[in-house]
């Protein structure tokens, strides 16, 4: 009987994939928090290292949406996300201005470093300052890879560029539109430079050939900000939880946590909130780290 | 850099061992793709029987439309679907961005074309005589339409493989409709991509691992009932 062979198979075929189905559920939204943050907090692990102890203090739960800086600020400004976590001073306090959000908030900062091949063939090393490496780079004509994704990464590299009065275009300047990992990954295949943060750098360094070429100048200082998306803009936002996640980031549990989260032994970020018990943003020693 | 060995080498460790965060994403994996393919299916292969068999104004436009929708880049769907679940867009009042239910519409959205495009030509196959001959005997539409499904079941499997093999390996829409949130919209081709961007070559070759056992294990089943059909006619 042809009917009785075909829910045969209909129920084995059911019976193979049902364990796995299920009607996507959605959590209480109430207590779900959109953050939407940079790859260099999230590929460094230090988000899963700190929301878990902010998830089981207040009863949210965090979903983190790792994108550019750029990328991060624009969900936060279509009300797509309740809080962004970012690392661009300029972008973050235009943000602000245009009541996208409701206030900067400081909480810590670590720096950028030039990595490259370790023959260092544009003799970076020797550089003076950031500036300085960068025209060397430039001037060799040796190959530097740009992240060209309006991440906060990208807008450091552009403006540090425009101090430096070059205008990156050529065969050796590459635009990878990647994430900061990615790029670090093509620099080392093609022995090139980039600006890297540290963080992400820390987490790499043991899987790459690459070396850092300069570091310390306070030009390079990267601080990260925390900011609510406005609730008067979007009033079913939930400002309630993105307040407890600015609130508990910056108190000095979450400063503690954050000054002694370490990768391979380096210390990543340096904590930085007015309330936290470093006082002062300051710019980073550089090697100090 | 690590060889290609000793990453494979580990992610036959973690597999083995276990590793809970991985057996995670597996099952966010297939609970999303199992959840899109059963909303697609019914009116999908509806549509696909009355594509082969109806006679209506426009057939043959919508079946150029559904081969044509075949070739959509599912980056594109991801970022349709964004704009229109953005909070911006005209359904964001649903809320349903970076949710699994999100992922679930952009999977469905990429599998629907290929089980009307592809079942069309599998019910074409059927003979037409078939349904009438069911019909004549005094078979309600439903039931003769199961009996030309019975007909062509082995084409119809075989769309069905390659629609869940499209959707459970596709990236792009569930990396824009789900925003890879871990334990929540991390499913395996998104981790794929995370940990490869972060250089953890032997995650991504692990959770590649685990696609190509669920590819092989879901070609061995249609071998298997091509087989019984094959012996039992």
């Amino acid at each position: 009987m042809h009917l009785s062979r075909l829910f045969k198979y209909t129920a084995v075929l059911t019976y193979a994939l049902l364990p796995f189905s299920a009607i996507a559920a959605d959590v209480d939204s109430s207590k779900t928090l959109r953050l939407a943050t940079t790859t260099s907090t999230e590929n460094s692990g230090l988000l899963q290292d700190l929301l878990p102890y902010f998830e089981r203090k207040t009863g949210y739960t965090v979903h983190v949406i790792a994108v550019g800086t750029g990328k991060a600020l624009r969900m936060g400004r279509d009300g797509d996300v309740d809080v962004v976590l970012v690392h661009a001073p300029a972008a973050e306090q235009k943000f602000v201005d245009e009541g996208a959000g409701v206030k900067r908030v400081k909480v810590m900062y670590n720096d950028f470093v030039i990595v490259g091949p370790a023959d260092d063939p544009a003799s970076v090393s020797s550089s003076t300052s950031g500036i300085d490496a960068l025209s060397k780079i430039a001037k060799s004509q040796a190959i530097f890879i740009s992240r060209g994704d309006d991440s906060g990464t990208n807008k450091k590299e552009l403006s540090l560029w425009k101090d430096a009065g070059i205008k990156p275009q050529g065969d050796w300047y590459r635009e990878a539109g990647q994430g900061m990992g990615k790029v670090l990954q093509m620099s080392a295949e093609l022995s090139a430079y980039t600006l890297t943060d540290r963080g992400t750098w820390l987490a790499y360094q043991t899987k790459s050939p690459l070396k850092i070429t300069y570091e310390g100048d306070p030009i390079l200082f990267n601080p990260y900000g925390i900011i609510a998306v406005n609730p008067a803009r979007y009033p079913d936002i939930n400002s309630a939880g993105a307040e407890a996640l600015i609130d508990w980031i910056t108190s000095p549990d979450g400063q503690r946590m954050i000054g002694s989260y370490t990768v391979a032994g380096s210390l990543l970020f340096t904590p930085s909130a007015d309330t936290g018990h470093v006082a002062q943003e300051k710019a980073p020693a550089g090697a100090a780290h | 850099m690590e060889s290609l060995n000793s990453a494979t080498f580990d992610a036959i460790r973690l597999l083995a061992t276990g590793d809970s965060e991985l057996w995670g994403i597996i099952g966010i994996s297939f609970r999303v793709s199992t959840t899109a393919i059963l909303i697609s299916i019914p009116p999908s292969l509806l549509l696909a029987f009355m594509l082969a068999n109806g006679r209506f104004p426009g057939r043959r436009l919508l079946i150029s439309v559904f081969s044509t929708l075949l070739s959509l880049p599912a980056v594109v769907v991801g970022l349709t679907l964004y704009l229109v679940l953005s909070r911006q867009g005209p359904l964001g009042d649903l809320r349903l961005l970076f949710t699994q239910s999100a992922m679930v519409l952009g999977q469905v959205a990429l599998c629907v074309p290929i089980l009307v495009a592809m079942g069309h030509s599998a019910f074409q196959a059927a003979d037409r005589r078939a349904w009438e001959t069911a019909r004549t005997l005094g078979a309600s539409p439903l039931r003769a339409l199961l009996t030309v499904m019975h007909e062509v079941r082995f084409g119809l499997f075989a769309v069905l493989l390659a629609a869940y093999g499209r959707i459970i390996a596709e990236v792009g829409a569930s990396m824009m409709l789900g925003g890879n949130i871990l334990n929540y919209t991390r499913n395996i081709p998104t981790a794929i991509a995370l940990e490869t961007s972060k250089g953890e070559f032997s995650q991504g070759i692990a959770l590649g691992i685990v696609l190509l056992l669920l590819a092989f294990g879901l070609n061995g089943l249609l071998h298997y009932f091509q087989g019984k059909g094959r012996f039992a006619t």
